[in-house]
């Protein structure tokens, strides 16, 4: 192993920061606008019509994202993380690639089982993929809003935790997926 | 790039990564932190949390309870009709209509949407009466409305709400919000309040003008003989993208009868029973006439009727020949929201498309999950 490679492999890779940081930007985006259009009454409209098709991108980015995941090396986790710090940081990961999959196939299937358009822009449109029943539409309308709020709470807490590692442990967990080369140690 | 195959043992976990040797090294610690900076630290780590966390709930409305949201909206309905569970919180009494729109092609050079090129497209809708009430007494004056969905062969749809008052009495939904609450029985006499409804109508002139207009229309014998209009301005585009605003109207071919006697005189279900009868001895037909808005004249207003004189095209011939119990027909899962549209047609500046699109999703979500209770209508009666 040489040693640029030992020194590369401090930082997730450039796809996966390229990813993290796109689709952080755009999940935020979407808890905002989320939380936001259901309240509004003057930008109801506008930000229902930026919600669907920036759901589906989010929907199709994470697929690409698990791919570069899964065939990705990782840095290692920082020394000061305990073995349990690091189950709970698995966890959180598994839980927030769940919600970046099941959130926008919920939002669609929810449309579909109300038999709304499922409009992206123009004359473009989506495939209903539930029958139309309203009684799973509320199920699934309702589902949509608790995934919502936890996936806000997720995204507070690895938040949290990243400023925590950053700020009190100051041990570069937060530089893995930072632009640049990686820092020779 | 660690992609190589040299370090297949590291790829894809974490796992791997948990012995020491695979461990980021932290060669140099750190100087601890005082206690005063790790204070301060982590009263700012409290506090930017905090603060992400409260600017989401403050667009949720959360500390904001005076504005007006489409949850208070349908809340304040269904304080004034109760709550019928699963029913419309408004025009909650209706029957279900089907039948198919004959395009002549005229549209075509304002819009776009194939719903406008020549031919026939199956349509759903659904008469109602604009109450919350499911089981409101019909009443000549009572405002009726009718639902449409249009569905276009490749999935794209056209849904209206239209109501067969020439202008709408609220320019805006606070406006509509404040006369619901104004209309509020008072708790000792159980009437609205007449001291509250003159001060609303003093308050909001937009209200008293068209109020004016919609008195000066005597309203029809019935359903079918009534003209739906569209209230709002939108915005259609044609193939070459010229944009022009535009008001729809559906004008009966069945003629225009005055009310034959009083309201107290007829059956509780007087204006469905006679549809019904009326859809059973033949189709019923509409016009469907789009106005031409001119420069200037109010696209973000409702309440102002366009000026006389405006261009009219007739753009095809609505048929509805079938009717249904509310109880039994697709058109009560509908949402009837007047921004589901087809592209060539978009909204215009009017702020109450978006309130109504908002309000009736509000109130469809809600209904959606309630056990359907059987409607004033019965499928017995529309058998009639």
């Amino acid at each position: 192993m040489s040693a640029n490679m030992t020194t590369e492999r401090q930082k997730f890779n450039g796809p996966m920061r390229l990813l993290h940081w796109l689709m952080a930007a755009m999940v935020l985006t979407m808890l905002f606008i989320g939380i936001a259009m259901v309240a509004s009454i003057g930008d109801y409209h506008i930000l229902l019509s930026i919600h669907r098709p920036l759901g589906i991108a989010i929907l199709i980015l994470v697929v690409i994202r698990l791919a570069t995941r899964l065939s990705s090396t990782l840095p290692p986790f920082p020394a000061t993380m305990s073995p349990q710090e690091r189950v709970a940081a698995r966890a959180s990961e598994v839980l927030l690639y769940g919600l970046l999959f099941v959130q926008p196939l919920v939002g669609w299937a929810m449309l579909s089982a109300a038999r709304y358009p499922i409009v992206l822009f123009g004359s473009i449109h989506l495939f209903p993929i539930l029958p139309h029943n309203v009684m799973v539409f509320s199920v699934l309308r309702q589902t949509h809003t608790i995934l919502a709020y936890l996936f806000f709470l997720a995204f507070i807490a690895h938040f949290g935790a990243v400023l925590f590692h950053t700020l009190i442990v100051r041990d570069g967990l937060l530089s893995r997926m930072l632009p640049g080369r990686a820092r020779a140690r | 790039m660690a992609l190589s195959g040299a370090n297949q043992d590291a790829k894809n976990t974490y796992g791997s990564g948990e012995s020491l040797r695979e461990t980021l090294a932290v060669e140099k610690h750190p100087a601890p932190l005082t206690t005063g900076d790790m204070f301060f630290r982590l009263a700012g780590i409290g506090v930017l949390l905090l603060g992400v966390a409260a600017a989401f709930l403050y667009l949720g409305g959360w500390f904001t309870p005076q504005k007006l949201t489409p949850g208070r909206f349908v809340d304040e309905l269904q304080r004034l009709n109760g709550i019928h569970p699963g029913f419309r919180r408004n025009h909650a009494k209706g029957v279900d209509v089907s039948g198919f729109f004959d395009s002549n092609g005229q549209g075509t050079r304002l819009s776009k949407a194939v719903v406008f090129q020549t031919g026939r497209v199956p349509v759903i809708g659904r008469f109602s009466l604009g109450s919350g009430d499911p089981h409101a007494t019909d009443a000549l004056t009572t405002v009726r409305g009718l639902g449409l969905q249009f569905s276009v062969s490749d999935g794209e749809q056209w849904r209206t709400a239209m109501i067969n008052l020439p202008v709408f009495p609220f320019k805006d939904a606070q406006a509509f919000y404040d006369n619901l609450v104004a209309s509020e029985p008072d708790p000792n006499t159980h009437q609205p309040d007449p001291a509250k409804g003159a001060a609303f109508f003093a308050s909001h002139p937009d209200f008293a003008r068209a109020i004016g207009i919609i008195k000066s229309q005597a309203p029809t014998s019935g359903f079918d003989n009534s003209t739906f209009h569209s209230l709002n301005a939108f915005r259609f585009t044609n193939a070459e993208g010229t944009t022009t605003f535009v008001r729809w109207e559906l004008v009966p071919v069945q003629p225009s009868e005055p009310a034959s006697g009083p309201d107290a005189s007829q059956d509780k279900n007087f204006l469905f029973d006679a549809l019904i009868a009326s859809i059973h001895q033949h189709p019923l037909q509409w016009h469907l006439i789009l106005t031409l808005g001119q420069p200037g004249d109010p696209t973000d207003n409702a309440t102002i009727p366009w000026p006389e004189g405006r261009e009219k095209v007739d753009v095809g011939t609505l048929t509805l020949d079938s009717v249904e119990s509310d109880d039994t027909g697709t058109a009560r899962t509908i949402n009837f929201d007047p921004l589901i549209l087809p592209a060539g047609i978009a909204p215009s500046d009017d702020p109450l498309l978006s309130a109504r699109s908002g309000i009736y999703s509000q109130s469809f979500t809600r209904r959606a999950g309630e056990q359907q209770q059987p409607g004033a209508i019965t499928p017995a009666e529309v058998q009639k």
